[in-house]
């Protein structure tokens, strides 16, 4: 077996390429000119790399956010005796003092866990992730000047910024903010007598989740128009990086499951001002019976869960095509089956349509037809097992640098597998007649989708922080962020397997009440110092992130990593259009690697004939 | 002040985290980058064998140290058919998942270290293996079919509703067709647990009758409702099956019983059921636990000579959906007795139906004209009974066990005589 030639007539390091598509993009000046002024360059700005980093650093707001509102309510369940009287000049009148001794008002506490919920899995897993990255490497991988639309794409960010707005000042509401879960379920979220948090705090929530919606789906329309119609020469669909895959599938997903949640929400907004009654029927509240008759709440969670299954998989599959990528290039190996982890993709992502029900077992549907969601929901599993097969079989044989990205990327898979696998009891309707609601069912995802999506960011922005800024994070920082949180993460989380496996369920606000309950009270003290521990460990990643932009150490080369992908083909600090000249011709996938003793051979650069050959031997 | 020494702690740990990082940096520089770049890698790569090491210990320790708490193992053995049924589908899960987590997890951290970079080294080129994948696609395929056929048996055996031909009883006589239907209403913040009475059949009742004291909205005219019993807790009894019909007056709620893994929505305006079968009484399961230790030790450790844990023991009733803020509150006990327990308890109860203590001579009655009802008849009879045998020199409450060990008295009672026509339901609440 002949070894390939390495070819520098294609080093990304040269600023000329060999081949290039021009688009004249350079010829009128429009591309740098709404670049010249601090208001369009830092806040209303068109160009992908800066709208990427506003998504970026506002999901860490939130991020920041909604982790401190979970350290609150963790205090409460870990320590119910302690007091929290120290919260009161932030909380106010949310903590009750009465003998020196503050607790959380149990309102409140419901307030903050729908808060969290709905701010990590939106804000943070939804708008941080998808829209970070999206934003940043379509463009850049598929050799595009920038999105199909970048005035979309700006007012994207901002009605996101707008969601978010109005989602803060609902906490500042004197009813409270949204206090019904993250999920919404009316006829609790219909109906302000039914609990304070439903009257201005769920219609706010309400807007400000629409808004959100209008933020997902003009990011989306432009991600898939960009991907279907602004790749460079020679980058066919099928050979696109599996992050660009994912991005596109998810833009899909967005765009055909968020609408629905709109329309339920708009439902629900219908039976609180208007007097309908799609959601609401025989109700008797508040002393008074109400006259809506004839509508079922089940058909919001219907409507729900047609949002809320594939928008888990919305979070997920970007963080997989992220950490498909970042383990392939510091293992330096192709990914693993290529056409099948895409194939896996278009399979999860079908999937993800036909088994919203798995969330709706216990709720009073008919019992026959949960048979065809467990059919259904037990075969996403074999796609995901394969992918899982794939991202180890990368390693396999591979030549590993452990940077904190491709670190983050390792954490990710062993997260997934221990999330991915108590799914495979919870689809299996039997079984979740004792899990449902319970604290198995808070392990399942907080593993698989929030700490696994986690995972998948932080792997993100490690490895292409020098795309973002110039800079490179700190290593040994990260490395400590990294074992921190992958040890914390596994405190936190695994334990709640066994609360759940006794019985106990989730959205309680104290154990005490039940004998079946109140056995966890160590469990649940060392769940709350595993947590605010692995808090405290992001703060690093916080310090780092920032120090690092303005300190860190320089990229000084433009492809550090040794990559073949169109990103690292950019100057370093890329201006708008990403590419001084004509955008680079591609003319093979993203995964080669270690191809025929060269380490790595640039998508930029062509066949030659010595290569074909070289196909040809090892083609069965 | 609390807050001016945390905000002083904060910026204390950041000057800090970046000291750290910038030392890391020159001492990297110093060593040389490739030197750095080797530290790193075998540092990360060790790590990585430790993490799996520990991590696996981890899982498989606090699983058995986890074991006597969780239901369907160690003491707490599981006293419903279905819920035996359900915890060997979920060890049968356990088996194949844990298989999987283990070789995975090892694998994964096993490469990762194997594999670490070394200078010199070109990584396999294996863009893929056709074989291979076919393989792991298809043994999880089977798996998962496996997983899925059990699965839905144990499924549709446990959702499958009463026979046509079974009929609900109040008081059991031990007959394979019959079942005991009861009614859990939820409601902000408490169960309504509503008996049939002696009739076995539940009455109608209407959202808008709610009122005060009559909390689900039974409709009186419905004869039904006559005989039906407000509990505050559910007495059930054993080896019977029992149909919970669960419904809500307000938001969602959840029946929820963990120990006999019943677990159902409870909707407004639509009745959802769950039908089980406790196939051991609170006093056998008190029993059971007092052969382990860990139910041996006082229940309120505060009070060493007090009664054990096992003593106090209880089946619970649980709301398991967000119902608003009192939703982890919605506690009622649930009591398994033997069924002759069971017949004394109903008999001794009949007179405390809601219809009797509240509404019968009041207005609202629309039995009103008629002087005595069966039920009182009955009442009055068994009250004669017990008083006329005065050798027992204790007469007592009726539930004393002698009474309950007594041929199942009572047969059926014929429903009193009232309208037929379905009851104008508007009316009956105001
Ligand atoms: C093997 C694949 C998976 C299966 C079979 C599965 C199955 C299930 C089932 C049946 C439930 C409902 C449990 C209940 O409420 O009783 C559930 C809950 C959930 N799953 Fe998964 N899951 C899988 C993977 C994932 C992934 C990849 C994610 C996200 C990335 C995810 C996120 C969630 C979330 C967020 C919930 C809870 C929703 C809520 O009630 O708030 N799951 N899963
Ligand atoms: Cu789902
Ligand atoms: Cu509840």
């Amino acid at each position: 077996m002949a070894d390939l030639k390495h070819n520098d007539e294609f080093l990304i390091e040269e600023v000329k390429f060999a081949d290039v598509m021009e688009d004249g993009f350079h010829d009128h000046h429009h591309g740098d000119k709404y670049q010249s002024n601090f208001i369009t360059h830092y806040i209303f700005s068109q160009d992908h790399k800066m709208i990427a980093k506003q998504f970026l650093i506002t999901g860490m707001f939130w991020g920041v956010i909604g982790g401190l509102m979970s350290l609150v309510f963790r205090l409460q369940l870990g320590f119910p005796e302690a007091s929290l009287a120290w919260l009161k000049p932030i909380l106010g009148k949310w903590i009750v003092v009465s003998d020196g001794v503050g607790t959380l008002d149990p309102q409140f506490y419901y307030a903050l866990v729908t808060m969290h919920g709905t701010i990590l899995v939106f804000f943070v897993l939804t708008a941080g992730l998808s829209g970070t990255f999206s934003n940043l490497l379509i463009p850049l991988q598929l050799g595009a000047r920038d999105m199909a639309s970048p005035l979309l794409n700006m007012l994207s960010y901002w009605f996101f910024f707008l969601a978010g707005a109005i989602m803060f000042a609902s906490l500042f509401l004197s009813t409270g903010p949204f206090s019904g879960g993250w999920t919404a379920y009316p006829p609790l979220s219909g109906l302000p007598q039914a609990s304070s948090g439903s009257g201005a705090g769920m219609t706010m929530w309400i807007l400000s989740l629409v808004f959100f919606v209008v933020s997902v789906l003009l990011g989306g329309i432009n991600y898939i128009t960009t991907v279907l119609n602004l790749r460079t020469k020679g980058m066919s669909l099928w050979r696109m990086p599996l992050t660009i895959w994912a991005f596109f599938i998810t833009a899909i997903l967005g765009l055909l499951s968020f609408p629905v949640l709109v329309s339920g929400l708009f439902l629900v907004m219908c039976d609180r001002e208007l007097g309908t009654s799609f959601f609401l029927n025989e109700i008797f509240v508040g002393g008074q019976a109400l006259e809506q008759v004839g509508g079922s709440p089940i058909l919001y969670q219907h409507l729900f869960w047609f949002l809320g299954h594939p928008e888990v998989y919305i979070i997920i599959l970007p963080a997989m095509g992220l950490v498909s990528e970042v383990l392939a290039v510091n293992s330096r190996k192709p990914i693993f089956g290529y056409q099948a982890m895409v194939l896996s993709i278009l399979a999860i992502a079908f999937l993800s349509f036909i088994v919203w029900a798995h969330h709706m077992f216990m709720a009073g549907v008919n019992p026959f037809i949960s048979n065809i969601f467990v059919i259904f929901t037990l075969i996403i599993a074999v796609p995901s097992a394969v992918k899982v097969f794939n991202w180890i079989a990368t390693l396999y044989g591979g030549n590993i640098r452990f940077n904190p990205g491709m670190l983050f990327a390792i954490g990710f898979v062993s997260l997934f597998i221990s999330g991915g696998l108590t799914g495979i009891f919870l689809g299996n309707s039997a079984i979740d007649i004792p899990m449902h609601d319970t604290y198995f069912v808070v392990a399942h995802f907080h593993i698989v989708m929030g700490v696994a999506a986690f995972f998948g960011m932080f792997a993100g922005v490690y490895h292409w922080f020098p795309k973002m800024y110039g800079r490179f994070m700190n290593d040994t920082l990260g490395k400590i962020h990294f074992w921190g949180t992958m040890i914390g993460a596994y405190a936190v989380f695994w334990p709640m397997h066994y609360l759940g496996m006794a019985g106990v369920p989730r959205r309680y606000y104290s154990f005490t009440t039940f004998d079946f309950s109140s056995q966890f009270a160590e469990t649940n003290q060392f769940i709350t110092i595993a947590a605010i521990i692995t808090f405290g460990f992001q703060i690093i990643f916080i310090v780092n992130f920032f120090y690092s932009i303005f300190y860190g150490k320089k990229q000084t080369t433009r492809n550090p990593y040794g990559a073949t992908t169109l990103e690292w083909t950019t100057p370093i600090n890329a201006g708008h259009g990403n590419w001084p000249g004509g955008i680079p011709a591609v003319h093979r996938g993203a995964y080669d690697y270690g191809k025929g003793g060269r380490e790595y051979i640039p998508q930029i650069e062509p066949v030659s004939d010595e290569e074909k050959l070289f196909d040809e031997e090892h083609a069965h | 002040m609390m807050y001016v020494v945390g905000t002083l702690i904060l910026v204390f740990i950041i000057v800090i985290v970046v000291q750290i990082g910038n030392i890391t940096e020159v001492a990297a520089r110093l060593r040389g980058e490739k030197q750095a770049e080797h530290d790193k890698n075998e540092f990360n790569a060790r790590m990585m064998i430790l993490f799996m090491v520990g991590f696996l210990v981890y899982s498989v320790a606090s699983a058995i140290y986890y074991a006597p708490y969780m239901l369907g193992y160690g003491p707490n053995i599981l006293p419903t058919q279905h819920a035996r049924d359900i915890m060997q589908l979920f060890n049968v899960t356990l088996f194949f998942t844990g298989i999987v987590f283990i070789l995975t997890q090892i694998m994964l951290f096993w490469f990762a270290y194997k594999y670490r970079a070394k200078e010199g080294r070109v990584a396999l080129y294996m863009p893929h293996d056709n074989k291979l994948e076919v393989v792991w696609t298809l043994i999880p395929a089977v798996v998962m079919a496996i997983l899925v056929v059990f699965g839905l048996m144990v499924w549709n055996d446990t959702m499958s509703d009463v026979s046509t031909e079974a009929e609900s009883v109040g008081l059991v006589t031990g007959k394979d067709n019959e079942y005991i239907e009861i009614e859990a209403t939820g409601m902000q913040f408490a169960w309504t647990l509503r008996h049939p009475g002696m009739d076995g059949k539940i009455g109608e009742k209407y959202y808008k009758a709610i009122t005060p004291t009559n909390q689900v909205g039974q409709v009186w005219d419905d004869p039904k409702n006559i005989d039906d019993i407000i509990l505050d807790e559910l007495v059930l009894p054993v080896n019977t099956t029992i149909r919970a019909r669960i419904t809500s007056r307000d938001v969602l709620h959840n029946f929820d019983i963990p120990h006999f893994f019943v677990k159902m929505d409870a909707v407004p305006g639509m009745p959802t059921y769950f039908k089980f079968t406790p196939d051991m009484t609170t006093e056998q399961y008190r029993e059971h636990l007092s052969q382990y230790p860990e139910w041996n030790v006082p229940a309120d450790p505060d009070e060493p000579d007090g009664p054990k844990r096992w003593e106090e023991f209880n089946f619970e009733l649980a709301c398991a959906e967000l119902c608003g803020k009192s939703h982890y509150s919605m506690r009622k006990i649930v009591r398994v007795v033997t069924a002759e327990e069971y017949n004394a308890w109903l008999l001794a109860n009949e007179e405390k139906s809601l219809y009797l203590t509240e509404i019968r001579g009041t207005e609202e009655d629309p039995f009103l004209d008629k002087a005595t009802l069966t039920i009182e008849k009955r009442i009055a009879d068994r009250k004669a009974a017990d008083q006329a045998p005065s050798d027992d020199p204790t007469p007592a409450t009726p539930e004393v066990e002698e009474d309950a060990a007594a041929p199942a008295p009572a047969p059926a009672p014929e429903t009193p005589e009232a309208p037929v026509d379905a009851p104008e339901q508007e009316e009956a609440g105001q």
